[in-house]
Order: structure tokens, then sequence, then C-alpha cells
């Protein structure tokens, strides 16, 4: 009796993942507002109050965690697979620690496998939560997350132009559709007295996880944990705004 | 040795196609290594073996037939095929790199006819289960 040809690596995603309690994707649907910053800050500031944190950057062909927090690339040690580094408090891992700078152009199906391969030899360990900084867009990696992770969480994160609130819009609906488990959304980069941002919370029955200022030198912080600690971005992602667990579901609101 | 882990995942996914297909006993799980991911194959038989759960009655005969296939790469440029000797990831940190991620070799393979780097692996990335052999009770 045999079998036609599988892919082994699926079979032990969940393994790997068994001591985790929590997985939160932040996600976007346009690049440029900040998701990767806040992601790493977040990781930064549930590590700094003591929680078990792991930061998994998924932007595969623009990898930035590692340059928000200041982190020197080198191989990750293996061992039953390979170890996340551990930064700052923080266990992370990106494919920055192995590609370098150089460029890693990839097309969705090669970006679904290098993802699969992570997870399958990624030793996180037990961790209260794991955050994927995701890749810019509602393409392939936000549809491989949601497949082979059943117990994901999207954290979404947008901004009050009228350019994104528009995209927001548009992925709060497709997470609405998919029945995607939602943490919220984080206003970021807010400036002026618009309301947009809450108000798409309200409309889509998802908590609102604050306003974070627009800081002209939130810049001069990247790279340096103890600056970041200081930014009013690290104020406001505190550990709260992913309590109360779990999130409510899109499909509960869409029931009502 | 991060080839464990992957190992880990031949036997668990053995033991779950095992499920789903009625074997109680496998008798063969036959495993193409890729070329690309540069994988010893006297390794990655030992690595099988001793990742094996001794308390598993299903495995208790198994034997493991590894085999390798040579990487190809398909332009999507120019739709050139080539091979493992047509590009350049033998730099240690590359040959590295390429060995836990084989997707990595985006970074560093480029067609030898366009120099586009935007291929397709058709074959030889990584592991891959080809499919398990044995007896069941459901078998006829």
């Amino acid at each position: 009796m045999s079998r036609s040809s599988i892919d082994p690596r699926q079979a032990v995603v969940a393994d790997r993942l068994a001591a985790v309690d929590r997985v939160i994707g932040v996600t976007g649907s346009k690049g440029g507002i900040g998701k990767s910053v806040v992601a790493a800050t977040l990781a930064l500031s549930l590590a700094d109050r003591g929680v078990a944190v792991g930061l998994f950057d998924l932007d595969f062909t623009s990898p930035s965690d590692h340059v928000v927090l200041g982190v020197d690339r080198s191989f990750p040690e293996e061992v039953f697979g390979i170890e996340p580094h551990r930064v700052h408090g923080i266990d992370m891992m990106s494919v920055a620690f192995f590609a370098g700078d150089a460029p890693v152009p990839m097309r969705g199906d090669a970006a679904t496998s290098a993802l699969l391969e992570l997870l399958a030899i990624t030793r996180w360990g037990d961790l209260d939560v794991l955050i994927l900084d995701m890749p810019p867009g509602l393409g392939d990696t936000n549809f491989d997350v949601i497949h082979l992770l059943p117990r994901l969480e999207f954290l979404l994160v947008g901004n009050g132009s009228r350019v994104v609130v528009e995209s927001v819009r548009r992925a709060l609906n497709l997470f609405k559709e998919l029945k995607v488990q939602m943490v919220g959304l984080l206003e970021n980069m807010h400036r002026g007295r618009s309301s947009a941002v809450a108000d798409l919370a309200g409309e889509f029955d998802v908590p609102f996880l604050g306003s974070i200022p627009y800081e002209p030198d939130l810049e001069e912080a990247l790279g340096d944990a103890d600056r970041l600690r200081a930014t009013q971005l690290y104020a406001a992602v505190r550990p709260e705004i992913i309590d109360p667990r779990p999130g409510p579901a899109l499909r509960d609101s869409a029931h009502r | 040795m991060h080839e464990l882990a992957l190992a880990d995942s031949v036997v668990k996914a053995a033991l779950r196609a095992a499920d789903d297909a009625g074997i109680s006993s496998i008798e063969r799980i036959v495993v193409k290594v890729g070329e690309l991911q540069q994988i010893e194959k006297d390794l990655f038989e030992f690595s099988l073996t001793n990742v094996i759960p001794t308390e598993e009655e299903r495995l208790a005969g198994a034997i493991f037939d590894v085999s390798e296939e040579r990487v190809r790469f398909e332009c999507r440029s120019c739709g050139n095929e080539y091979g493992r000797n047509d590009v350049d990831i033998d730099d240690e940190d590359r040959a590295e790199a390429v060995h836990f991620i084989p997707e990595l070799s985006h970074a560093y393979a480029r067609c030898p006819l366009c120099g586009s780097p935007d291929f397709d692996i058709t074959a030889g990335r990584g592991i891959t289960l080809e499919r398990i052999e044995g007896s069941g009770a459901d078998e006829p």
C-alpha cells in the first residue's frame, strides 16, 4: 500500500508550537504603516514585563525587526532544529539571520515553503505569546498563517490617512469573511483629530486598541532598545492591549 | 542538528499517512533528499532511525529507503532549465543559509543564461516523503 508524495513539514507545525499559548499576527493591508516597528516594540514591551514572547519576522523579502531592535545577524544555533536568538528577552527568528544583506526575491510559493521550513525546524519552546510580523498586504503569507495556525489572532495596524483607511476597511471585511480571530485594530502615526480608525473598529465591532501618536523623532530610537523604551510608541503598546484573551472573534459580531 | 527536526517531520508524516491509509504495520518509508538542501544521505538515515519513538509499534519493522534527487531550477524569465553546478551557492555562508532554508537560493542563484533571480525550484529542493508501504487490518 502506498501514498503519493507528501511534504512532511506540515506534520510537525502544531507540535513545534504546542507550548505557545497565543499566536498573534501583526498585520496591515498596506506597506509603510509601521507593522514591524509596532510588532517589535510590542514584543519588547511584553518581554520587559516578564511575558515569555517570541517574534517571528515573516516579511521574508524585506525583514526589518532586527533593525528595529538592533540585533546583530548571525546563524541560529542548531540543536534539535534551530534555536531562535534571544534578544532583549525576546526569542527572535528572521531570515535576516541567514541571508544577511542579500536581497531575497521570492514569489508566493517560495515564501510559503520558507515559512513551512522555519515552522518545522524552529524550537520556540514555552511562550506566552508568539508575535508574527506579517508582510504588507493581504496575499499569500496571510493565507498561509490562517491555514497553518488555527489559533492565530490578528492585530491589525492602520492609520488615519484616507488611503490607508480604505484599505483597512478591505482587510476587516476579508478577516470577517474568513472568520479570523481578532485582537483588535491599532492606529499608528495618529495626527490631528481624525477618528476614522476608531470609527472603523466600532463599525466592525472589533476592539480598538488605541492610537499611537506620530513621533517625528522615532527614527532616532530605532535600533536602540533603551531609546525605544522612552518613546510614546512603547508606552502605547503596553501588554494590556493584547488582553483580555483571546480576542473576540469577528464571527461573533457577524452573527449578531 | 536541524536534520533531526526534519527527520521527526518525516516520521510523523509517515504515521499520519498510515492512519489515513489504515496501515497498522509500516514496512517501508520512501524518502527523497533534495540536492539543494545539502543534507547528507547517511546523516539523514541516522537521524531518521534516531527519532522513531521506541513505543511506536507501527514502525517496529520499518525500513527507510532514502535516495537523493538532483536539483532543477526553471527560469521564469527565459524558460531555461539548469542545475546545481550552474549556480554560485558554494561560499560557506551561502551554503549554510540554503541548507537551513533552500528558498534562500533566491538570494544567490541566477539563471546562467539571462541572469534572472526569478526561478522555480522544480525538483530536488529538500525532504519529501514519497510513499509508505505496509499492511493493515483493512488490507484485502
